[in-house]
């Protein structure tokens, strides 16, 4: 396996896609890692992009439009479709979802 | 091998009792299970339901009740949107077999015209790809040239209009999923203002940038379709108040005479590389076709536009990421057993997603992890404004802007397995779904391999009277 | 490791030369019809899973839109603790859990509602708030235990009934030093709640719940220690228990030259109640916290926010402050709130009534909920019957007791009781007959010791009530005892 230089990659490290891979809950294996890191770091290494315009005093934009102040009224909207709900899910028990046991739950 | 059956056609041929819908959709139906198999532009197709849908406007035409504008017409939806009783993938195995108990707000647009849904349609896994390529369910086939891709994500909605399988259909378009694949397929292809139509049933992607869009052979059909499923909706937070101006009716009536239309340098093949000449020749042509309608056409240079397609791909899988982790075995979908309920959550998400929505999610879990969050994700919100602000400024003097759709014709099957090559590919769209502006993709000629090339018309917020009217503009020239 | 018996020995929970730091976080389920971002019911116990919608379940392509009622709640909340009310955004914090749909919550991370207010507690102590965030609650999942068997291992159901109920988060400064004062922030809090029809505040239903935030630091020290976080100590009892054992635990670490780890613990009522480590996981979390691009930001007006101002009802703290302004002591006015007798207390003092003996008759002779059989101009008529010596303090207390269970008026009451007042010459008459009726009494009570004279005291006051049929004003016949005891 040949070394990609840090600039390559952004500073991405293979353990860094294993925690990033934790968190987001997916299994990688050894040999993912060594395809992942590389073409994950190649894409980060697109953010250099960003570095040659000004930013400065520039708000942080989440909506393209600027919407403000969407409500709906406090009304109650009962819908029929709990059987159907329940009979698409997995494991269904008691009309609960049925789930193996949580790490640290009490007993 | 195309059979265009326009939506008009169609409509009068049902509403005068000439042909029945059921007829109609029985013809198409077949005549996708047969070469279907070929394109691979439908997941499923929902016989079932639609026969009783077409049996339905059958039985209203028969009883004098009045029809919608859509009466008898098949149409094809993306699988991503959800549709009652018909099974809604992604195109991931996560979703097989999950059948979603509502509508999406756009699917209830369409049954109010007595539109007949005939199958969701194939397209890369949860909308992420250019290609169509990163399907669960096997790739969609370019029906202009099987050995080619029909662009993506919504491949499949682009192949089935462009097969002739039905005349009009939906996708979604969130980095140019539906200008892309129309441009690669030579159909109509329209994106739409973010918030113009709802995204309620949209199985999220990313959510501030994910549109639904409109595939068609021609701009009035798309305008039509347009009509039908745009308007505001109290079910999305997201879409905006008011009401939405219709464009069918006056698209024949205006023209482009006066219509200020900015050339941008950066696309234009000058600027950013990786242009094909045959598509910079084909550019060329349709700024000399809206000349000679009287437009007066001007280059124009967007500096940030350099720098959309690192901020898009900082934002949106980071939202994607977050959308997708409801995928989690638990409630629907697919689960794979565990000893305990993390374990589970892993098994059944690293079973249920590609490699390619693998990727995504983990890129955006980092972009958004702390310590990164102010270098990558915290920096694209702000180009995102300084793009918002530079366009603003230019849509005071432009009434629309123009480029290629794609730099390249469609490519062969695995031509582009780099990630990055791959993503290059949306670097003309991406800059319209990061301002939430609206857009439309034209076929105006051919490029290398006589394969079709799409010229794009985007327009400012609720710009969408100006872009059809250009892209009208520019079908009539291409058809001369 | 001592147990107190009683937690008002503030001076044994820790040992000396330490004390704790104590920060409260509060959540408070919101009083409306249906859920925080889907129309399901709002409501507690029904049948698992019918409270639900698809929104509310996460299921794939639906979106949350902000319940406009819960906004107006969250805002009353903010203004009842003195906060300012600003723009806000929501977010969306990531982690994964079975109990939550979208395997993320919407929540308020760096532009909350509410911020910089301020809970003035009954004892006096003012305690800061940092914000007042709004969010959406979890599900609930239980756990069905293993019974040992290879294929009968436990697994959990999952209700989310409760998922995506309309919380507020009160997250108060580190401003409290006992768990008394703890305990009286949550009760304080919880009588806002509820005054304010916010909240239902009922802790055994889960509609408030707290999670303490303990360190401790020696005396006059101005640092801030390592804390930990007990969560979910469900009763006002276990927070007082909690808090003390955790401190002690605290300061037990550092007298053995350790320290408290960072952690977040659990109170558990066995064993004598400790606190436990939790998953240590959960101090490690990223929670990846962004702005969810779902929902638009939130800018409540300044004629909305004024709105809801003017539509607050009256606040215990603001009560209780203007009855100590009009002399009450703070006991009497906490006392008064308490019962719910402030409209009555002020309405009578509006009736000229004289405030002090208005207070006395509230803390001594009224119990809660007695205010809604009396009819304050009444309330006043009897006071100034009192201090006008119509009447005897005794009288008094007679006659009110019967308006609250009759309703009557006290010129009525007291004139079928025969009640007059007596005339001083006609007291002391009454006391020098009484006196010279029991010699050896009234020799033991000029002579004997302070206890002896109080017992005495008590029997010749008696003695007087008897003869006078209650008409003798009891201070005065004290007057009269001691000075003819003195002379």
């Amino acid at each position: 396996m040949s070394e990609k230089s840090n600039s390559q990659n952004a500073g991405l490290t293979r353990e860094d896609v294993a925690k990033v891979a934790d968190l987001a809950m997916l299994n990688v294996s050894e040999e993912e890692l060594d395809i992942y890191t590389p073409q994950l770091g190649s894409i980060l290494k697109l953010a250099e992009q960003m570095e040659s315009f000004d930013l400065d005093g520039l708000e942080p934009t989440a909506h393209p439009h600027g919407l403000v102040n969407i409500y709906r009224k406090d009304e109650i909207e009962q819908v029929d479709v709990l059987k159907e709900i329940l009979s698409s899910a997995p494991q269904v028990e008691d009309d609960q979802f049925k789930v193996p046991p949580a790490l640290g739950e009490e007993l | 091998m195309k059979n265009n059956r326009s939506i008009v056609d169609i409509v009068s041929a049902v509403k005068s009792g000439k042909e029945s819908a059921t007829s109609i959709t029985e013809t198409c139906i077949e005549r996708i299970e047969i070469e279907d198999k070929e394109i691979n532009s439908f997941n499923t197709i929902a016989k079932d339901q639609a026969m009783k849908a077409a049996a339905v406007v059958d039985q209203k035409i028969a009883k004098g009740e009045p029809v919608g504008p859509l009466a008898g017409v098949p149409v094809g939806v993306k699988d991503v949107l959800c549709t009652k009783g018909i099974e809604t993938t992604c195109s991931s195995k996560i979703l097989e077999g999950w059948v979603p108990p509502y509508d999406a707000t756009v699917v209830e647009h369409l049954k109010a015209a007595d539109a007949v849904i005939v199958g969701k349609t194939n397209c890369d896994e949860f909308a992420m790809g250019s290609s169509n390529e990163n399907s669960a369910f096997g790739p969609v086939k370019n029906p202009l040239d099987t050995t080619r891709v029909p662009g993506g994500s919504s491949g499949g909605s682009a192949a089935a209009v462009a097969a002739g399988f039905v005349p009009v259909s939906l996708g979604t378009d969130t980095g140019g999923s539906v200008r892309q694949p129309a441009s690669l397929c030579g159909v109509v292809g329209m994106k739409p203002t973010y918030g113009g139509i709802s995204r309620y049933g949209l199985i999220a992607y990313a959510s501030s940038f994910d549109t639904v869009g409109v595939f068609g052979n021609s701009v009035s059909e798309t305008a039509l379709m347009y009509d039908v499923i745009s308007g505001s909706d109290p079910r999305d937070a997201t879409s905006l108040p008011g009401e939405r101006e219709q464009i069918l009716p006056t698209l024949d009536s205006e023209n482009v005479e006066g219509l200020r239309v900015g050339v941008i340098k950066e696309l234009n093949g000058s600027g950013l590389e990786g242009f094909e000449s045959e598509v910079i020749q084909q550019l060329n042509g349709s700024i000399k076709a809206l000349t000679k309608a009287g437009a007066k056409v001007e280059e124009v240079s967007i500096p940030v536009i350099e720098a959309c397609l690192s901020a898009y791909y900082m934002l949106v899988p980071a939202e994607a990421s977050s959308n997708l982790a409801r995928f989690d075995g638990v409630r629907f979908g697919l689960r794979e057993p565990g000893g305990n309920t993390a374990e589970m959550m892993r098994a059944s998400r690293t079973a249920g997603f590609g490699d390619e929505v693998k990727r995504r999610i983990m890129l955006g879990t980092y972009a958004l992890s702390a310590g990164y969050y102010d270098a990558y994700y915290a920096k694209a919100q702000k180009l995102r404004a300084l793009l918002i602000q530079e366009l603003n400024k230019i849509y005071e003097t432009f009434d629309v802007l123009i480029s290629p759709t794609s730099p390249c014709v469609a490519f062969p099957f695995g031509a582009k397995s780099d990630p990055l090559s791959m993503f290059l590919v949306d670097i003309a769209t991406i800059p319209a779904n990061l301002a939430g502006h609206p857009g439309i993709s034209v076929p105006f000629g051919t490029g290398a391999n006589d394969m079709p090339v799409g010229i794009q018309i985007l327009g400012g917020k609720f710009g969408e009277k100006k872009i059809f009217q250009a892209a009208k503009a520019l079908e009539v020239a291409a058809n001369e | 490791m001592n147990k107190t018996k009683t937690d008002t020995e503030v001076k044994s929970v820790l040992p000396d030369g330490w004390e704790m730091v104590i920060g409260l976080e509060v959540h408070a389920e919101l009083a409306t019809k249906s859920k925080m971002f889907s129309p399901a019911r709002n409501e507690f116990g029904g049948a698992p899973n019918t409270n639900v919608h698809p929104v509310c379940l996460g299921l794939p392509g639906t979106l949350p839109v902000v319940n406009e009622k819960a906004v107006e709640l969250s805002i009353r909340v903010g203004l009842a603790l003195d906060c300012t009310v600003q723009r806000c955004v929501w977010s969306r914090k990531n982690y994964f859990y079975p109990d939550m749909p979208k395997d993320y919550q919407i929540s308020q991370f760096d532009l909350p509602l509410n911020i910089d207010g301020k809970l003035g507690l009954p004892s006096g102590l003012v305690v800061g708030i940092e914000r007042a965030h709004m969010e959406e609650d979890t599900g609930k999942s239980t756990h069905v235990g293993d019974s040992g068997r290879i294929h009968d291992a436990g697994y959990s159901l999952v209700d989310y009934n409760r998922s995506g109920v309309p919380l507020i988060e009160i997250v108060s400064r580190p401003d409290m030093h006992t768990a008394l004062q703890a305990k009286e922030y949550v009760e304080e809090l919880r009588s806002i709640l509820v005054a304010i029809e916010a909240s239902d505040g009922k802790m055994e239903e889960g509609s408030m719940r707290v999670d303490a935030n303990v360190s401790v630091r020696p005396v006059g020290a101005d640092e801030l220690r390592t804390r930990c976080e007990i969560k979910n100590v469900n009763s006002l009892r276990s927070i007082v228990r909690a808090i003390n054992f955790e401190a002690r635990r605290h300061v037990e670490l550092y007298e053995s030259g350790q320290a408290p780890r960072q952690e977040t613990r659990h109170w558990d009522e066995q064993g004598g109640g400790r606190t436990l480590p939790g998953r240590a996981k959960e101090d490690s979390d990223d929670y990846r916290y962004f702005p969810d691009p779902d929902l638009v930001p939130i800018e409540p007006s300044l004629e909305w926010i004024e709105e809801i101002r003017k539509a607050l009802p009256i606040l215990p703290q603001q009560v209780r402050s203007t009855l100590v302004d009009k002399g009450a002591s703070a006991s009497a006015a906490g006392l008064i709130v308490e019962r719910e007798l402030g409209p009555l207390v002020f309405a009578a003092i509006e009736h000229g009534a004289d405030a002090k003996r208005v207070f006395t008759h509230a803390e001594n002779n009224l119990s809660q909920g007695e205010a809604s059989s009396l009819d304050p101009k009444n309330f006043a008529d009897l006071i100034k019957m009192e201090t006008g010596g119509e009447l005897s303090a005794t009288q008094a207390k007679t006659v009110l007791a019967e308006m609250v269970a009759s309703g009557e008026a006290p010129e009525k009451i007291a004139s079928v009781h025969g009640f007059e007042a007596m005339d001083s010459s006609d007291l002391e008459a009454t006391v020098d007959k009484i006196i010279a009726d029991s010699p050896d009494e009234w020799q033991r009570f000029c002579e004997g010791d302070p206890q002896q004279r109080g017992k005495l005291q008590g029997f010749f006051v008696g003695q007087v009530m008897k003869a006078t049929k209650g008409q003798a004003d009891g201070k005065a016949v004290n007057q009269l005892l001691q000075s003819k005891s003195a002379g």
